[in-house]
């Protein structure tokens, strides 16, 4: 793993059994970003997140609107940091992003090509 | 739950089991689909396969189009088979490979008898079969006789959080009960492709693997103008929320659950270390996937799907799940089972793993799925290159 992974098992964690509602889900908890499983979340949203791998939960403000389906970033990233998702090296960072904003193709590129 | 020991398909003579009863006409060229179309037409409950291709194919790419129609009348779901083509050697070929199974097959060929003869006596053969088909009854059969491919489409994040891992939990589930399991997409693991290698069963498993994967990326590099970027993913992907073809590969991976495979086939390659789950060759369109799925003799396919691919097959009844709870209401029609609940964390995975068994057996059974319903029956052959 490059030095740029930054593993998010550092936010404070809760065990999440009583809690309502999710608005994001994380897959695994060395994950940086997670999915927003409602319909939308707006912008200083305070969002609930579920961190299925091993059951805990975690707060974010939102910065952006974002929709179902889409990531959020749960930490800052700088250019050329790592995203991780399912444990795994998604991408690099092409341009800046702040936690609570919107991930996708235009701040994210595969290292692939 | 309590996995049922059994499902209700039709015996065939080399003892593999169907979970259709298709009489299948299937022309062996481009130019004999009129001809099959019209005997469909004359006889029912029998249909037609047209295709685009057989004519002046040659070397590795005439043997995977052999491949594929043998492949294709050999397949359980089809009880009985016509071939019409318009020479006599190809169609020979065709109904001899078939022959080996001890089911009812026959060629015509159009050449020197024009296609209005051809009709008339395919047509009273195909009456024939349709007539002794008709009689097959669906008979108690071990649950090891399901042979289950997995491709997913038009996927996007939902993807890999509920419908592909729902797929997963049912392999974990059904892997040790002896069935047969198949996955593909060798461009779709791409990002994933190492950690996919570590599933190999053995290291001759996993070498086989990346030597698959990475001539398929020689080939993507060798033909590519610019990267793949804007076809992987595709523009239904990202609107669905997926950034990266790593994000894609580790989202499509999570169908295989924490099973190893055993084997790596070709296209189109019949299974041949027994029971359990294989890797396929395959290109990640969905048509030409679960073609060359079915023409390796599996006989019912699942497919996961994001934001709604449609797809059917001509001789595999395809159940289609999402965990999309937007495309489970606009889509409705095509939707076999509905795991979007997972997203509420109203349902877990294992009881969605359940309740795609559930699905899958009754379908097996005879339940239709959307896409037959709904009146899909892709067939669509992989080509290799350009034709002579």
């Amino acid at each position: 793993m490059d030095d740029s992974y930054i593993n998010c098992s550092k936010f404070q964690t809760k065990k999440s059994s009583l809690m309502a509602n999710t608005d994001i889900i994380i897959h695994d908890e060395k994950d940086n970003v997670g999915v927003v499983v409602i319909e939308k979340i707006i912008p200083n949203q305070d969002c609930n997140c579920w961190v299925m791998e091993n059951d805990s939960s975690v707060q974010i403000q939102s910065k952006n609107e974002i929709s179902l389906g889409h990531k959020i970033a749960m930490i800052d990233f700088k250019e050329g940091d790592t995203i991780i998702k399912y444990g795994h090296d998604i991408g690099k960072v092409v341009k800046s992003i702040k936690k609570g904003e919107h991930v996708h193709v235009h701040n994210v590129k595969t290292k692939k090509w | 739950m309590e996995i049922p020991k059994s499902f209700l398909g039709y015996k065939r003579e080399n003892r593999r089991v169907g979970t259709r009863n298709h009489v299948v006409i299937l022309p062996v060229d481009d130019i004999s689909n009129a001809c099959a179309e019209a005997v469909a037409n004359n006889i029912k409950e029998t249909f037609a396969i047209p295709h685009a291709y057989g004519r002046l194919q040659f070397g590795a790419d005439l043997e995977l189009f052999f491949d594929t129609m043998i492949g294709t009348g050999k397949n359980p779901n089809v009880a009985a088979c016509i071939v019409i083509g318009i020479e006599p050697k190809w169609t020979k070929k065709i109904v001899d490979a078939i022959a080996t199974t001890g089911k009812p097959v026959e060629g015509f060929s159009i050449e020197g008898a024009g296609d209005i003869e051809t009709i008339m006596k395919a047509s009273r053969k195909a009456q024939e079969f349709s007539q002794w088909a008709s009689e097959k009854q669906r008979e108690e059969c071990p649950l090891s006789d399901l042979w289950i491919s997995v491709k997913c489409g038009e996927s996007d994040t939902t993807s890999g959080m509920a419908a592909n891992p729902a797929v997963g939990n049912l392999m974990d589930k059904l892997e040790p009960l002896g069935v047969h399991l198949c996955f593909g997409e060798t461009s779709e693991l791409t990002g994933a492709e190492k950690v996919c290698a570590t599933r190999g069963a053995t290291s001759e498993t996993s070498d086989k693997f990346m030597k698959t994967w990475s001539d398929y990326n020689d080939f993507i590099l060798k033909e590519a103008t610019n990267d793949l970027s804007e076809s992987q993913p595709t523009a239904g992907n990202i609107a669905g929320g997926l950034t990266t073809i790593e994000e894609k590969a580790f989202g499509n991976f999570q169908k295989i659950g924490s099973r190893k495979f055993i084997d790596v086939l070709t296209p189109a390659e019949e299974p041949k270390k027994g029971p359990g789950l294989y890797f396929m060759d395959t290109s990640s369109a969905a048509g030409e996937c679960l073609t060359l799925q079915a023409a390796a003799g599996f006989n019912i396919h699942l497919f996961p799907t994001g934001q709604g691919n449609i797809i059917g097959n001509a001789i595999e009844p395809v159940v289609k799940l999402t965990g999309n709870p937007s495309t489970a209401i606009n889509m409705k029609e095509h939707i076999d089972l509905d795991v979007s609940k997972i997203l509420k964390r109203e349902m877990n995975m294992d009881q969605a793993g359940d309740e795609l068994i559930k699905t899958t057996i009754r379908a097996a059974n005879g339940r239709l799925t959307c896409a037959e319903v709904l009146g899909h029956k892709e067939f669509i052959m992989t080509k290799l290159f350009r034709s002579a």
